[in-house]
């Protein structure tokens, strides 16, 4: 269907002029804005693709906490923009040569490969519902959840540790 | 419905967007922007291979990345802010205290 | 007495053999251990000690009797065995005793003789430790004396050659270690230790022949034991008459060393240099007669091998004549009693080498009797003269007759002597006995036994009567001149005017010596009836014991010559004679008499016919360059700075420096930097690839990523 086409090079339109705008912003805060609205893109790429557990946790998650915790640590340390040159001379200019190939690699990887992908086929409502997704985590997912738990954990301690001054040690 | 390979199209032009981000830029936060975008991409192609073969994992998977980004991003401003604090600068540039 | 027949009946005691060994040993340890302290502590500890010693032999001395009465009733004797001693394959040699008539009779003797010895030493050694200044030897002496009656009876006990050897090294060692008692006195400070070491390597010469001996007994007969030996020696003697004489003829080798014959006598006369009462037990009495007991003890042996019978009783006998002539011209008292003691060895070395078994263990008996109490007496004399010395040197109004020679005043030498008979009664009645004794008049012991071997000689030997009879007018002609010189006359120095008698513990064994030497031969007088000791020792020697005849022209002649010899003597040596010669300036006057009328060959006889001296150049002299040439070049000059030095020390420099400095310097070392150097250079290049940079490990990644993905699309 012709609408289905629109929004999605609409979208991924949105989605990779605002990742183009990341990669060369230089305030730190419009790099952080470009990303939101990257996230949003994708999010809705998520609804349209029949995630919309994913989508809600997208927004939620890293539109909205990591998004907002990035805009907190550029504002507290004041570090929005750098001043200077780099000293790797040679990295700008291999990375692009480099990121075009992996393009151009990509681009042959979807021509060769286009034929082992299946049709698209419709899926039933409850598809990717916090319920389906639920039953799953909490049955064959249930030890790499549990697991996951205890990574946020010790990444909460670490931050906490890390970012401890040294005089409030005692 | 647009067919699954154009989706996985825009992931590999996000990607690279994001490992360009990582390479040129000396900022260590918006490095770790481009990180994020990088991970955002490989999501969106777990999401439409979910939708292509029907299949809940691909979704469960996503959110367990999404998991490990929240923990990953926690730890690494935090590594910024006490890296900030001994040097004052986040340009990664003139991070090179490994240097053999 | 207790030589009756009897036939397996009475008491016996045999199983008590072992103490005539272990009784001694115990007299020794107690002396070792408790010996200097008791000398410390108590003013009588001379006493305690010696009397330990003493009693000690003494016990073994009644053990021995007791032995003796149990024979009397159980003539055949026993062998009691008390440990094994070596057990390899065939060869299995036990310490085991043989009590036979034979074993106990020595056993009287050397416990017998030895404990009269030990009494009289103990009056001696007090004032020999004291003379020579050092009276903590006391105790070693009696030690060392006790050490060697255990090691005579074991010599005397063992039931095989082995045993025997046993007891013949100990007391070989006894010998050494007594000979050498004032080790740092003699000539130069080293006299008495060279004399003690001669003993010893002229003994070793002896135990060479005596060991050569036993390898064969062993190789030709597969045991040390005594009655195996004799019963298969009959078949052997059939078979393999070689081994036999081999074997007689070693061991009269080791006789030769032993008992101090011809040509290996040279030592006796040395050892005087120990202190006397060792020259009487040692070397007059007991040890050097072991040699005649080793022959004795052989005797089934030697009388299957008439040559080597022939060679035992030439040697015997000319050392015999050979030993008395050179007594005649000696001036020490000790000397001249050795040259005796060589002489009447060989009588009897001679009588048992001609079969008179039973003559040669008689004189052995007598002799060990008179020769120890002349030994003892000289003692006395040596003593009372060193006393009178002593009186002399403290006395100043004395002391100036003594004329600036009183330091090297020698208390032996018979011209420092002279009217001792006066001064010394009791010394010189024992001393008159035992010279009788010794030179043969009758009826005193000695007479008995020479007779006895000369009436055994004179049947069939007529060559060795001749040469004995001979020896026996020199006898009777030395001891007549010692007598004279010693006791007659008027004192020749001051120390012999003003010498003093003995001590009662010093003449009381002396006595009882004399009593011994006067009536010895009563145990095997010739006549039918008397020949008890002949009858004794048949128990054990069976037929070879022939008891002797008594030959009335051999008897008369003997006494004869003796008695002319005697009157030769007095002529010579005279008071009245003696004392005209000595008054002859010193200048013109000679040192004997007998110089006067035999000039040249006197002195042969006071050079002992240069018998060291030639030892000394024939062997000695080019044994020492010999050593000196090996030490010198073979062994310094090749072995030492050639061959070690410089081949074996230089060739492995040479290869060290080699192995050092080219191939391990050179090479493994090399290797080893080489790899370290090139390590570290890779890594100062590797090294700059860890830039420290979080992008330049991004890109790298980077690279790996496109590099998979081309690899996985050119694939």
């Amino acid at each position: 269907m012709l609408i289905d086409w629109i929004i999605f090079f609409g979208l991924a339109v949105v989605a990779i002029a605002s990742g183009i705008g990341l990669l060369l912003s230089k305030n730190a805060i419009y790099a952080a804005l470009n990303l939101i609205a990257n996230f949003t893109a994708v999010a809705i790429f998520y609804l349209i693709l029949a995630a919309p557990f994913i989508a809600l946790a997208q927004i939620a998650v890293y539109a909205g906490a990591i998004m907002v915790l990035f805009l907190f640590v550029i504002m507290l340390l004041g570090a929005e923009r750098l001043g200077g040159t780099s000293t790797l001379r040679w990295q700008r200019p291999l990375a692009i040569v480099l990121g075009l190939i992996l393009i151009v690699e990509t681009v042959l990887v979807f021509i060769n490969r286009s034929g082992a992908i299946a049709p698209i086929v419709e899926v039933t409502a409850d598809f990717g519902s916090p319920a389906a997704i639920g039953e799953s985590l909490f049955s064959t997912y249930l030890l790499p959840f549990e697991v996951i738990s205890v990574l946020l954990l010790a990444a909460m301690i670490g931050a906490i540790v890390l970012t401890r001054r040294r005089d409030q040690k005692a | 419905m647009v067919p699954i390979q154009y989706y996985t199209a825009l992931s590999a032009i996000l990607f690279t967007i994001g490992a360009l981000g990582v390479l040129t830029r000396r900022n260590a936060i918006i490095v770790f922007m481009s990180v994020e975008l990088m991970l955002n991409s490989a999501n969106l192609v777990f999401v439409a291979f979910a939708r292509s073969f029907q299949s809940i994992n691909g979704q469960v998977f996503v959110f367990f990345v999404m998991a490990v980004a929240a923990a990953e991003v926690a730890v690494g401003l935090a590594l910024i802010v006490a890296i900030f604090r001994s040097k004052h600068n986040i340009n990664i540039d003139q991070i090179n205290n490994l240097r053999g | 007495m207790f030589f009756e027949e009897a036939v397996s009946s009475g008491p016996q005691f045999f199983n008590l053999v072992p103490w005539i060994v272990f009784f001694p040993v115990i007299g020794l340890l107690f002396n070792i251990f408790f010996g200097g302290r008791i000398l410390e502590r108590s003013r009588a500890g001379e006493k305690i000690v010696g009397g330990v010693a003493s009693l000690a032999a003494g016990l073994s001395f009644l053990v021995s009797v007791l032995l003796a009465i149990s024979l009397n009733g159980h003539p055949e004797g026993m062998v009691v065995p008390l440990a094994d001693w070596i057990n390899i394959g065939e060869l299995n040699i036990r310490w085991a005793f043989q009590v036979d008539t034979l074993s106990v009779t020595m056993m009287l003797v050397v416990s017998g003789v030895g404990t009269l010895i030990h009494i009289y030493a103990i009056g001696y050694m007090h004032e020999d430790v004291r003379h020579n200044g050092d009276p903590g030897r006391f105790r070693r002496f009696f030690v060392f004396m006790n050490l060697f009656i255990a090691a005579m009876m074991i010599l005397v006990s063992g039931d095989n050659y082995m045993m025997l050897f046993v007891g013949w090294e100990g007391v070989g060692l006894c010998s050494y270690l007594l000979i050498g008692f004032w080790y740092e006195k003699g000539k130069d400070g080293i006299g008495n230790a060279l004399a003690a070491k001669k003993a010893m390597v002229t003994n070793r010469i002896g135990d060479f022949g005596f060991l050569l001996a036993a390898f064969t007994i062993f190789w030709t007969f597969g045991t040390f034991k005594f009655h195996a030996i004799f019963e298969k020696a009959p078949e052997v003697a059939v078979a393999n008459p070689g081994a036999l004489l081999f074997i007689t003829i070693c061991l009269l080798i080791g006789v030769t060393g032993k008992s101090a014959q011809l040509p290996l006598y040279v030592w006796l006369p040395d050892a005087m240099a120990g202190p006397t009462p060792v020259s009487a037990l040692i070397h007059a009495a007991t040890m050097v007669t072991a040699g005649v007991y080793l022959v004795a003890r052989s005797a089934e042996i030697y009388v299957l091998v008439p040559t080597a019978q022939f060679w035992v009783t030439l040697v015997g006998s000319v050392t015999a004549l050979f030993a008395a002539t050179i007594a005649v011209g000696q001036f020490d008292i000790k000397k001249v009693l050795a040259y005796s003691t060589i002489s009447q060895l060989g009588f009897m070395v001679a009588a048992v080498g001609m079969g008179a078994f039973v003559a040669g263990m008689f004189h052995l008996v007598t002799h060990a009797f008179f020769k120890a109490l002349l030994f003892l007496s000289s003692g006395s004399v040596i003593q009372g003269l060193e006393r009178g010395h002593h009186h002399v040197e403290h006395d100043p109004k004395l002391k100036k007759q003594l004329k600036g020679h009183a330091h090297d005043f020698d208390p032996q030498d018979m011209r420092n002597m002279g009217g001792l008979r006066e001064r010394m009664k009791i010394t010189y009645w024992v001393y008159l006995i035992g010279a009788i004794a010794l030179a043969g008049i009758p009826p005193l012991a000695g007479f008995w036994s020479k007779d006895e071997i000369l009436a055994d000689a004179s049947k069939e030997f007529s060559w060795a009567y001749t040469l004995l009879t001979l020896a026996a007018i020199f006898t009777a002609f030395y001891m007549t001149r010692q007598i004279l010189m010693v006791f007659f006359g008027k004192a020749r120095t001051p120390a012999a005017e003003h010498a003093e008698e003995s001590p009662l513990v010093v003449t009381a064994p002396l006595m009882i010596l004399a009593v011994l030497s006067f009536f010895g031969g009563l145990i095997n007088l010739p006549f039918d009836g008397f020949h008890q000791f002949a009858h004794w020792l048949e128990h054990t020697l069976g037929e070879y014991a022939h008891p002797g005849e008594f030959i009335l022209v051999v008897a008369l002649l003997s006494t004869g010559l003796a008695l002319v010899s005697l009157a030769l003597g007095w002529w010579l040596y005279n008071p009245r004679r003696y004392e005209e010669f000595w008054a002859i300036p010193a200048a013109r006057r000679p040192d004997d008499p007998l110089r006067s009328y035999i000039g040249p060959i006197y002195e042969a006889l006071k050079n002992k016919y240069w018998v060291d001296e030639l030892y000394w150049a024939v062997f000695l002299n080019p044994y020492i360059d010999l050593s000196r040439f090996l030490a010198d070049v073979i062994d310094w000059r090749f072995w030492h700075d050639w061959f070690h030095d410089r081949v074996i020390m230089g060739g492995y420099n040479l290869l060290t420096r080699l192995l050092a400095i080219r191939i391990d310097l050179g090479g493994i070392d090399a290797a080893a930097n080489g790899l370290a150097v090139l390590t570290q250079r890779v890594a100062e290049r590797l090294r700059q690839v860890q830039t420290g940079y979080v992008r330049n490990y991004a890109l790298s990644i980077f690279v790996g990523v496109v590099i998979i993905l081309g690899y996985l699309l050119l694939r």
